[in-house]
């Protein structure tokens, strides 16, 4: 998988590189608006890594005219500018996700993976299933080895975007936006709350346990080694 | 109905329009009633004179006559003039002591005349075109040595005639006057007006953040072209300011961001990966630097929390506001709480009156609910946690009511300013911006925030325009 940092600030860039570089991805980084957009039209790259000020051609600019050239590249747009304002703006111009400076790596490379995997998986699925846990998308039943689990509508769409993002980390934030449709961090860990009561219907009475907590990071739904 | 006539009329007399309207019509009718008042007065009078002075000169004729050549030359005098009518309405008439008449052109002494006064005014009955008429006449007495007496009259209905056509005319030409007069105060109150109008919109444009909106001029120079420039200057300045403060924000929010961002991204770089340490992982220097991260988390919240506030506050943001009902915003904020409320001791209930519906912006709404509900939970301990949404006198109210401690009432208005904490030691992690911020927003929305007692407990009410349904 490639992947295109364009980042003016060295530091970020160095870190963002090193941090993708570990985690299995290729690398390229531009630092500014005109280099990145020759390097993304020149293509070859799974997703970018986009800042919304660079020097030169902004990034919404630049995505702008990548979109307008009909390259779609998933993006994620980094910005210190971090009102709902901004954020509409930078999804309008093209964006795939935006995340708000400063940001955690687990975060981003949450956020990338979730944006790398979004083209691939099959989006009609009607069922969702990971290891014995099992959820049906039309009936909106959820059924863990056989037995039937009672959930509420909105535990249900915590399940279902955790299983859509099975194996993969997914942040608070990234489920306050997914599921509440909350572009804002409470100051109480409400979604602590949520999944726990989520992992009290679907682990408790089972020997293995799907649901787990990534410190620092968030969760994440996997099927037992 | 009448009721609404009666409010909507308050609210005419309530206007500047209207008031200079009828100042205006009430000078302008005074100086037409007078100025008709006086022509009335003094064309009646002039008639009077006139009459007065006929009859003085004839009665003086008359005295010379009867000087000259006796009672006998006075009756010939009067009975030729009597003879025939002359057209000029005059009155002669010569009686003796007993009032028999001798001479004249009316057959009696009018009744009701006292027979010594000099001046006379008395009703005369005459046959116009074969009908009977009264007439008012005025007359003049002179009496003759040896009882005799002369009167001379005029009749006087044409006068009065006359005086009741100046009348009519006057009034007529009043109520022309006066329509004109209502007329020209409202046009006049309403081109006055119009421009203070202009004004009014501009600014009210302008407070809705459009900052590049001006008065338009008209060229004229005059004072309200003045008071236009004036104002244009004034919110080019305005607008200056307000662009370099945003620039300024927008810079440090890069600037002062960035850098600390570094700092984060350092410090998390500097955590033993688990995968590398195993029990490394667990370390207390492991341990100091996630301190450290969560310590930097929390500046950038409060760094983040600060400008917004400052952006929603300067009016700069792009209006996304969309017709929506409180009910769904309390419902959804009241879901994502419901199970920290719980473990928290709460029990929290969602009250929401369906169909109440405001002009807002989702995101910013559902921020200011979770500050609301963040706060209670932090700080109101346990038992009853109400959202509430319902109308009161035709606003849209969403309310959160706990029965924890409450604020008292001294604190209640600075609680809502930056970094305001009621809790002196600190202790409770928070930074003092979230009612700002939950202020800032419902100004944002021309709404209000009040906190009241909940006997016991905070009662915090955000009022809003309510869309009709």
């Amino acid at each position: 998988m490639k992947i295109l940092v364009v980042e003016d600030d060295h530091d970020t860039a160095t870190y963002l590189t090193k941090g993708l570089s570990e985690s299995g991805y290729i690398v390229d980084c531009a630092g500014d608006g005109r280099e990145g957009l020759f390097l993304a039209s020149s293509g070859g790259y799974d997703a970018m890594v986009l800042d919304r000020m660079l020097p030169g051609m902004d990034g919404l600019s630049m995505l702008g005219a990548l979109r307008a050239a009909e390259i779609r590249i998933p993006a994620l747009i980094l910005s210190a500018l971090g009102s709902v304002d901004d954020r509409v703006k930078g999804l309008r111009a093209g964006g795939d996700d935006y995340l708000v400076k400063p940001f955690a790596f687990s975060e981003l490379l949450a956020r990338l993976e979730a944006l790398l995997r979004r083209g691939a998986g099959p989006a009609t699925a009607t069922k969702l299933r990971v290891a014995d846990l099992e959820l049906d998308l039309l009936t909106r039943s959820v059924r863990r080895a056989g037995k039937a689990i009672e959930v509420l509508p909105r535990e249900f769409r915590l399940l279902e975007y955790l299983m859509r993002n099975a194996g993969h980390v997914v942040t608070r934030t990234m489920l306050l936006e997914h599921v509440w449709d909350y572009h804002f961090d409470p100051q109480t860990n409400v979604i602590d709350v949520h999944i726990s009561r989520l992992r009290q219907k679907i682990d408790k009475s089972f020997d293995h346990a799907l649901l787990h907590t990534v410190r620092g990071a968030g969760y994440c739904l996997r099927a037992p080694e | 109905m009448p009721i609404g006539v009666f409010r909507s009329a308050r609210r005419l007399i309530g206007t500047h329009a209207f008031r200079l309207a009828a100042l205006y019509f009430l000078v302008f009718a005074a100086s037409v009633l007078g100025v008709l008042l006086f022509v009335y007065l003094t064309s009646a009078d002039f008639v009077e004179r006139q009459t007065e002075a006929t009859l003085d000169a004839e009665i003086t004729g008359l005295a010379e006559q009867y000087a000259q050549r006796g009672l006998s030359g006075l009756i010939q005098i009067v009975a030729a003039r009597s003879a025939g009518d002359r057209g000029d309405a005059m009155i002669y008439l010569v009686t003796d002591p007993d009032g028999k008449p001798f001479a004249g052109n009316i057959a009696a002494w009018p009744p009701g005349v006292p027979l010594h006064s000099a001046w006379l005014s008395f009703t005369l009955e005459r046959v116009v075109n074969g009908r009977p008429e009264l007439h008012p006449a005025r007359g003049r007495l002179f009496i003759i040595p040896g009882g005799y007496r002369l009167l001379v009259g005029r009749d006087v209905s044409d006068g009065a005639a006359f005086r009741g056509q100046v009348r009519a005319t006057l009034l007529w030409a009043g109520l022309v006057a006066l329509g004109i007069g209502v007329i020209g105060g409202t046009v006049m109150s309403r081109n006055l007006l119009r421009r203070v109008e202009q004004v009014n919109r501009t600014s009210e444009r302008v407070m809705a953040g459009n900052l590049s909106d001006r008065v338009p001029l008209r060229g004229t120079s005059d004072e309200f072209d003045q008071l236009a420039l004036n104002l244009n200057r004034m919110l080019d300045q305005i607008e200056r300011l307000m662009t370099a403060m945003r620039e300024v924000t927008d810079d440090v929010a890069h600037d002062l961001r960035t850098p600390l961002s570094r700092l984060r991204t350092r410090l998390e770089r500097a955590l033993v990966p688990p995968s590398e340490a195993g029990a490394a992982a667990g370390s207390a220097q492991n341990e100091a630097i996630r301190a450290a991260i969560e310590e930097a988390d929390r500046l950038l919240a409060t760094f983040n929390a600060l400008l917004r506030i400052a952006e929603l506050e300067s009016g700069a943001r792009r209006d996304n506001t969309e017709p929506l009902d409180l009910a769904e915003v309390a419902r959804s904020a009241g879901e994502l709480y419901e199970p920290v409320a719980e473990e928290k001791g709460f029990t929290l209930n969602v009250l929401a009156e369906p169909g109440v519906r405001i002009r807002g912006d989702r995101h910013l709404l559902s921020q200011a609910l979770a500050n609301l509900l963040d706060n209670a939970v932090k700080y109101a301990g346990g038992g009853e946690l109400e959202l509430r949404v319902f109308t009161e006198s035709g606003q849209a109210v969403l309310e959160v009511a706990d029965r924890g401690p409450g604020i008292p009432e001294a604190d209640r208005q600075n609680v809502l300013d930056r970094f305001v904490r009621l809790e002196p030691s600190r202790t409770t992690p928070g930074n003092g911006l979230g009612l700002s911020l939950v202020r800032a927003i419902v100004q944002r929305h021309d709404g209000s925030v009040t906190l009241d007692d909940n006997t016991p407990g905070l009662r915090v009410r955000l009022k809003f325009a309510r869309l009709p349904t």
